[in-house]
């Protein structure tokens, strides 16, 4: 659980992404694409999952991209390499479903980015034509832009502020393909309202859109149901049922309003850590 | 002429709900010897078949009165490794003291004047503690080097890790979570169970070698295929029940409605209540109404009471539960003490929507009054719902604690390993051999929910033979 390296991947003025290497081989060893790990920083800290972005069997390595948001990825960010850290489990959740679909179309915003990059990796190696579209909100905040562009057949790049490619949401550039061509499968991660609004788009479609839900756990491993979340009107636990289910069944008010339950407590620790 | 029972002695309640200190507080050597002074030395003692590991009450009992301390603490772990737990959360009333010859015939738990043996046997673990005589009876020693992985370090997880590691095994515990004990450590709270208890009796193990890794789940970090590579010659899986069971009513995802296993989780085991020194927060309401009659519920309550408290709320914490108080799974002495602590009783309640504000948190729920029908399966009467009876109950924060489902993590991905319709594993009761060749099971994953000492008295049975198991 030592952290191996540590790299800044993007920085603007109120945030950054950063990346950990950190040695667990038998995590390393198990993870599948999709499949996500609950970690500790300290013994006083959160369990918070975070997606497994890749592995190296041979270090033994899992790869972990987060942004600074609340208090544990701001105590996760100030971790240097060699640093220990307290606890992590996994892998967690059940994989993407890696097929050859023939054309996907895969949508990611934000961190989420990274968290798209090992599920675009197995679809191309599936066999499956890879058309990608990436949304930052601005250019210093836009990852893994070359590991995705070799991985897909085509990678839109949109921006927020229109710092880089082309100004405006990953909608609509979807919206735009998903007219002029026909694809078998979408798959979308980053921010709620960003996944939300592309299930929107591809419903009119009638494509099967799969989206991976990041909704509050503690344990991780279905002890609690912290994490329950509405799919075609069943209650379902993210943390075993999913992380990842279909977009056009899930419950999205309903997710909303319990990833905000301790929104007024999250503030109150960032202010105490500053 | 019959002595009365000596009383223990109890934290005021007034006291203990603004912490999380023990309640109660055990006996006296005095109080001990008085107790113990009460048992009649029955020639054939009853109470032994009320105890599921078989402690031989009535010697220990009897080495109390001959203020042999240290035989009876002998006695007692020759069959439980865990007195200071056992003594403190056996349901003493539906086991030993129900069987005790002091109870009336025909009771549905022990009566009153029955011996308190559960108190005698906490006195009795607590002075070993104190007079460090948890040396392990015997280490590692010789013999065959046998490498044996036990799943799950809940309570029939350590028991088995301690009745084989005594016998010199070389065991491996595996907990998925970071810190030991299972549900000892994230469901039962510190005023029932204090940490150093828990701590000191694990630590016991460590000095037996019994050696643990924590953050590693079987079935996702590691498979029981995998162990057996690894060179353990048999598993133990001790992976407890897992999944909260919720009531299937409208309005159940609302924020601020809880499994008690997640109130208790964050409370226990991420200790919430020290929030913001510990970072993981846990809500607390103006008005809790807790769902369930068992010793979950009356945990959960007792804990957002106090949570009520130490946030300077005026108490008020509800207990729903759709049947009587006297079909309450609950141990009793729990239900006094919640009674005793402010937690209002509304028996004979089936909730039947939760309704909530603009924003997604709960607010009020809506009930049907019950009245008591047949007896069902169970042999407790069936509540029937009053037709038109439905009313509101003011809650903004609700905790759901009517039982737990197998968790299928390790299940799922072992095709081979035999499951019941209730996904529980299957085993021989005998040996509580799993269909699977070497592999043994006991607690919760086996029969569903039951208490610690059933779950003890599993893992004894378990690893009496996988001791025959692996000297073939």
């Amino acid at each position: 659980m030592k952290v191996i390296r540590r790299e800044i991947l993007g920085e603007t003025l109120d945030t950054r992404i950063i990346r950990l290497d950190v040695l667990s081989p038998d995590i390393a060893r198990e993870a599948k694409p999709g499949q996500f790990i609950a970690l500790m920083v300290k013994e006083e800290g959160e369990r918070i999952p975070l997606t497994i972005v890749d592995r190296d069997q041979v270090k033994g390595t899992i790869t972990l991209i987060f942004q600074e948001a609340g208090l544990t990825t701001r105590l996760l960010g100030g971790l240097n390499k060699d640093d220990l850290l307290y606890s992590v489990a996994g892998p967690l959740g059940h994989p993407t479903e890696i097929n050859n679909f023939g054309k996907v179309i895969l949508v990611g915003g934000g961190v989420g980015i990274a968290e798209l990059y090992p599920v675009a990796k197995a679809m191309k190696e599936a066999g499956n034509y890879i058309v990608t579209i990436l949304g930052a909100r601005t250019k210093d905040l836009l990852l893994l832009e070359n590991e995705l562009k070799t991985v897909s057949d085509q990678l839109h790049i949109t921006t927020d502020d229109g710092s880089y490619e082309r100004k405006g949401f990953t909608t609509c550039v979807l919206a735009e393909l998903l007219k002029k061509d026909k694809f078998a499968l979408a798959y979308a991660v980053g921010p709620i309202p960003m996944m939300r609004r592309v299930c929107a788009v591809t419903k009119d479609f009638n494509l099967k859109t799969i989206v991976s839900l990041n909704a509050l756990m503690v344990d991780a491993t279905g002890m609690c149901g912290c994490c329950r979340v509405e799919v075609d009107g069943k209650t379902q636990f993210s943390c075993v049922d999913g992380p990842e289910f279909e977009g056009h069944k899930v419950d999205w008010d309903g997710l909303v309003k319990r990833n905000s339950v301790y929104l007024e407590q999250e503030k109150h620790s960032c202010n105490l850590y500053k | 002429m019959r002595k009365e029972p000596i009383e223990v002695k109890e934290r005021e309640a007034k006291d203990r709900i603004s912490g999380f200190e023990e309640v109660v507080l055990g006996y006296s050597e005095k109080e001990a010897l008085g107790e113990a002074s009460r048992c009649i030395q029955c020639k054939n003692p009853i109470c032994i078949s009320g105890c599921p590991v078989g402690i031989d009450i009535k010697k220990f009992i009897y080495e109390i009165t001959q203020k042999k301390y240290d035989q009876a603490y002998f006695t007692i772990r020759e069959k439980n490794n865990f007195p200071a737990i056992c003594g403190r959360i056996c349901p003493a009333e539906y086991q030993c003291r129900k069987a005790c010859v002091f109870t009336k015939k025909d009771s549905p738990f022990a009566s009153k004047e029955a011996i308190n043996i559960h108190f005698l046997e906490r006195f009795i673990g607590d002075y070993g503690m104190k007079n460090n005589l948890s040396v392990p009876l015997a280490r590692c020693t010789g013999g065959k080097y046998i490498k044996v992985a036990v799943v799950g370090s809940g309570p029939a997880g350590l028991c088995c890790s301690g009745e084989l590691g005594r016998r010199g095994i070389k065991v491996t515990v595996f907990e998925g979570l970071h810190k030991l004990g299972g549900v000892l450590r994230y469901g039962i709270p510190p005023f029932r169970l204090p940490r150093d208890i828990l701590d000191f009796e694990i630590d016991y193990l460590k000095k037996l070698g019994v050696e643990f890794m924590p953050n590693c789940i079987v079935g996702k970090t590691k498979t029981l295929a995998g162990l057996f590579k690894e060179g353990f010659k048999e598993i133990f899986l001790g992976l407890g029940a897992g999944i909260p069971s919720f009531l299937g009513i409208k309005g159940e995802n609302l924020c601020n409605v809880y499994s008690a296993n997640e109130f208790l989780t964050r409370v226990n085991l991420m200790q919430a209540y020290s929030f913001p020194r510990f970072h993981t927060p846990v809500n607390i309401g103006r008005h809790v109404v807790v769902i369930g009659g068992g010793n979950t519920a009356m945990d959960a309550a007792r804990v957002a009471l106090r949570l009520q408290k130490m946030k300077g709320l005026t108490p008020d914490t509800t207990i729903l539960y759709r049947r009587s108080e006297v079909e309450m799974p609950a141990r009793r002495l729990e239900i006094e003490h919640a009674k005793e602590e402010g937690i209002n009783f509304k028996l004979l309640v089936k909730p039947e929507e939760f309704y909530g504000d603009e924003k997604g948190f709960v607010q009020r729920l809506r009930s049907l009054e019950c009245k008591l029908g047949e007896p069902d399966d169970s042999g407790r009467r069936r509540p029937v719902p009053v037709e038109g009876s439905d009313f509101d109950i003011k809650c903004d924060l609700a905790i759901i604690a009517i039982g737990l489902k197998a968790n299928q993590i390790l299940t799922s991905v072992t095709p081979e390993l035999k499951v019941d319709k209730y996904l529980d594993v299957v085993v021989n009761p005998d040996t509580m051999e799993t269909s699977l060749k070497g592999v043994f099971a006991g607690g919760d994953i086996v029969g569903g929910e039951g208490t610690v000492i059933e779950a003890m008295g599993m893992a004894k049975k378990a690893s009496e033979a996988m001791l025959e198991y692996c000297s073939m």
